[in-house]
């Protein structure tokens, strides 16, 4: 085909497709708003939908949303049984509180370690900086079950902690390690750190040296430096790193169930229970939705702050 | 109060007895391999305006930052009011610094960047705030006191960078290129702003700059930097008039060379040069010998053209050429006049008279100069 038919279908093509009201960018913006509604929203209703449906011994295991009444009129079914039910057991509200006391506790640590690792590599000479960021992502190479099975090595009560301690008489009893809040914090900081170092490093390097040189020539200190010039200008870097800790941190399920004890309650397993174990979806959707709107408010509160400030 | 007297207060430099302020002592600064500053020994006085002048990467930065404690010498000592420098930490220096980028804190407000400096001090909050408002009163920036840094044209930040650095009342200002960001005219007017500043406060200023012009405009003293090394230290007039090598002749301003042998050591000296034959130069007895070979430098503006030969008088030189090239800029002319063995001798007349006969292309002209007006160099 050559350039000029080529034109020439383009062109014609706009036209008919602006004839009736879809132009280029409508075309452009379009492609990720497809993705979000298919991926994101379908899922999002169909989850809303069985939230208010009750449990049944069927497939699938709730009920319709409508009925033809005995009369034939169509009945909609849906209660607001689920989120009412959730609100009254001590259990759930227990493990919304537990999952966000660990979510918080581990983004506060994740950011303690990560800071300091992010902020090295940003301050390292160019050739060096890349090396030490590949092993910051390096462990995404390896399964992340295996990372998390191979912590179980260090922690259980003959494992490499406890041998060592053990070994070199700084202990005489082995520690309780596994299955402890402890295990959980360990595993959740150490998964989901590289999370936390990226954003912040992005962040870092991007920092003018001049204004470290600029505060320190006006007598700042190094440390009154770092607090009244990197810092606040990381403020971004931070709430990026914390977002991408806070956020899995909360609905984790897999290294609390292999790290954590029976009283570590979080609601990730308190979910996989309720699909699996109880058959009860309407609860386990409802228990979902009310998740998402925890994790959704902080961010959508921070969101706004941050238009803020760059109105300011 | 003598003539003399007069100078040595207003410029100390002049007087063997004045006690320099600042003292660089043999400062070498090596990076790796590279010696970005090789043995430089500088004094400067109280109250001076210093500009550090030469091309990028002549070392004239890495000075700079030494003195301000950023970078630390290889060998050698930095002394300010006769306090040694060496071990002393940047927050520690009596000394401030205005950056080239002006380093402004992008998340504070123009009062909060100005008090910032007041406030690591000890300062009450009342008194730095006072401070800052007479400061930006001084830099005219009082209306924009709430303003972050990027809501701020060039001249204003770079007026609230002045106003940051000069309101801790340092002993000694540093400034890097601190008109390099501005457009031409900006940097015109701010050039006497500064001098205006640092004649208000009497603090002493050390500007680097690549900038010629800035550098005549501003400096007391100039100190022309290349390769790591000060070329010349002098006033502007000084390494204008009397540059001690090509380099510093070349560097600042125009200037016609010519390369021949001494051979005639009483003043005027006379060098032969060739082609061209005998020239009368300007020099001091016996600072330079027979037959040693050395060059002229000539400024274009101290050559006279005309049309008829003029009368032969001693200490003239003159030589015949065509006209190549002529460029008329208002309020002077430039020539290019081709001489007799081929070469271009750059000449530049003032328009100060109207002449309704000027000379123009491919005329056969003479250009005469006096011996004073030709410099040996022996280097």
């Amino acid at each position: 085909m050559s350039a000029l038919t080529q034109n020439v279908l383009w062109r014609g093509t706009a036209r008919v497709m602006g004839l009736v009201g879809i132009r280029g960018r409508t075309l452009v913006i379009a492609v990720p708003m497809l993705w979000l509604l298919l991926f994101f929203l379908v899922p999002f209703v169909v989850l809303g939908r069985i939230s208010l449906a009750e449990p049944m011994i069927a497939r699938p295991p709730y009920s319709p949303l409508w009925e033809r009444g005995p009369d034939g009129s169509l009945q909609i079914i849906a209660s607001l049984e689920n989120y009412r039910f959730l609100l009254s057991d001590a259990l759930y509200r227990n493990a919304y509180l537990s999952s966000i006391r660990i979510a918080v506790v581990s983004t506060v640590f994740a950011l303690l370690i990560g800071y300091p690792i992010a902020y090295f590599i940003a301050r390292s000479p160019e050739p060096r900086r890349s090396v030490l960021l590949l092993m910051v992502i390096l462990p995404f190479w390896t399964s992340f079950l295996l990372r998390v099975y191979a912590w179980m090595g260090f922690l259980r009560r003959e494992g490499v902690i406890n041998n060592t301690l053990v070994g070199l008489g700084v202990i005489d009893e082995p520690l309780v390690l596994m299955q402890t809040d402890l295990a959980v914090y360990i595993g959740i900081v150490y998964t989901y750190l590289p999370f936390m170092i990226l954003p912040l490093y992005a962040n870092l390097v991007k920092l003018d040296s001049a204004l470290l040189e600029a505060a320190g020539d006006l007598g700042a200190s190094p440390m009154v430096t770092f607090f009244t010039v990197t810092l606040p200008l990381s403020l971004p870097g931070i709430v990026a790193g914390s977002m991408l800790v806070f956020i899995p941190a909360i609905g984790e399920y897999v290294i609390p169930a292999l790290l954590g004890g029976p009283d570590t309650l979080m609601i990730g397993r308190v979910l996989w229970d309720e699909f699996f174990s109880s058959r009860d979806w309407p609860v386990a959707s409802a228990v979902a939705i009310v998740m998402l709107f925890l994790v959704v408010a902080p961010i959508m509160w921070l969101q706004s702050v941050q238009n803020r400030r760059a109105l300011d | 109060m003598s003539d003399s007297a007069l100078a040595a207060d207003t410029k100390p430099w002049r007087s063997a007895a004045a006690r320099p302020f600042i003292s660089i002592r043999n400062i070498t600064k090596r990076f790796d391999d590279v010696t970005a500053v090789d043995d430089v020994s500088l004094d400067i006085y109280q109250g001076e305006l210093f500009c550090l002048l030469g091309g990028s990467g002549c070392g004239k930065s890495t000075l700079l930052r030494m003195m301000a404690g950023f970078e630390t010498p290889t060998a050698g000592q930095i002394l300010i009011d006769g306090q040694d420098m060496a071990g002393v930490p940047a927050d520690k220096r009596p000394t401030n610094m205005m950056f080239q980028s002006y380093a402004l804190f992008p998340h504070m407000s123009v009062e909060k960047n100005v008090a910032y400096g007041l406030l690591r001090e000890g300062k009450s909050r009342a008194e730095a705030y006072g401070r800052v408002a007479e400061m930006l009163k001084l830099v005219k920036l009082e209306a924009q006191a709430r303003r972050k840094p990027h809501q701020l044209s060039g001249g204003q930040r770079q007026r609230v960078a002045l106003a940051r650095a000069l309101v801790k009342q340092p002993k000694l200002l540093l400034l890097d290129e601190p008109l390099g960001a501005l457009d031409k005219k900006l940097r015109e007017e701010t050039q006497f702003e500064l001098i205006r500043i640092q004649e208000t406060l009497g603090v002493t200023f050390i500007v680097v700059t690549h900038d010629q012009d800035e550098a005549m405009t501003l400096a007391t003293r100039i100190g022309v930097m290349n390769e790591g090394v000060i070329r010349q230290i002098g006033e502007p007039r000084e390494i204008y008039e009397s540059p001690n090598s090509r380099y510093v002749a070349d560097f600042i301003g125009s200037v016609n060379l010519f390369e021949g042998q001494v051979a005639d050591t009483a003043a005027p000296i006379a060098v032969e040069t060739g082609d061209l034959g005998v020239m009368q130069a300007q020099g001091s007895d016996g600072s330079v010998t027979a037959g040693q070979t050395v060059w002229l430098a000539l400024r274009p503006e101290r050559i006279a053209l005309s049309r008829a030969e003029p009368a032969a008088k001693p200490g003239l030189n003159v030589l015949p050429g065509v006209v190549e090239d002529v460029a008329y800029m208002g309020h002077m002319s430039h020539f290019r006049v081709r001489l007799a063995n081929g070469r271009m001798l750059r000449v530049t007349m003032s328009n100060r008279l109207h002449d309704e006969d000027p000379i123009t292309w491919d005329e056969a002209v003479f250009a005469s100069w006096a011996a004073s007006a030709m410099r040996v160099l022996v280097e």
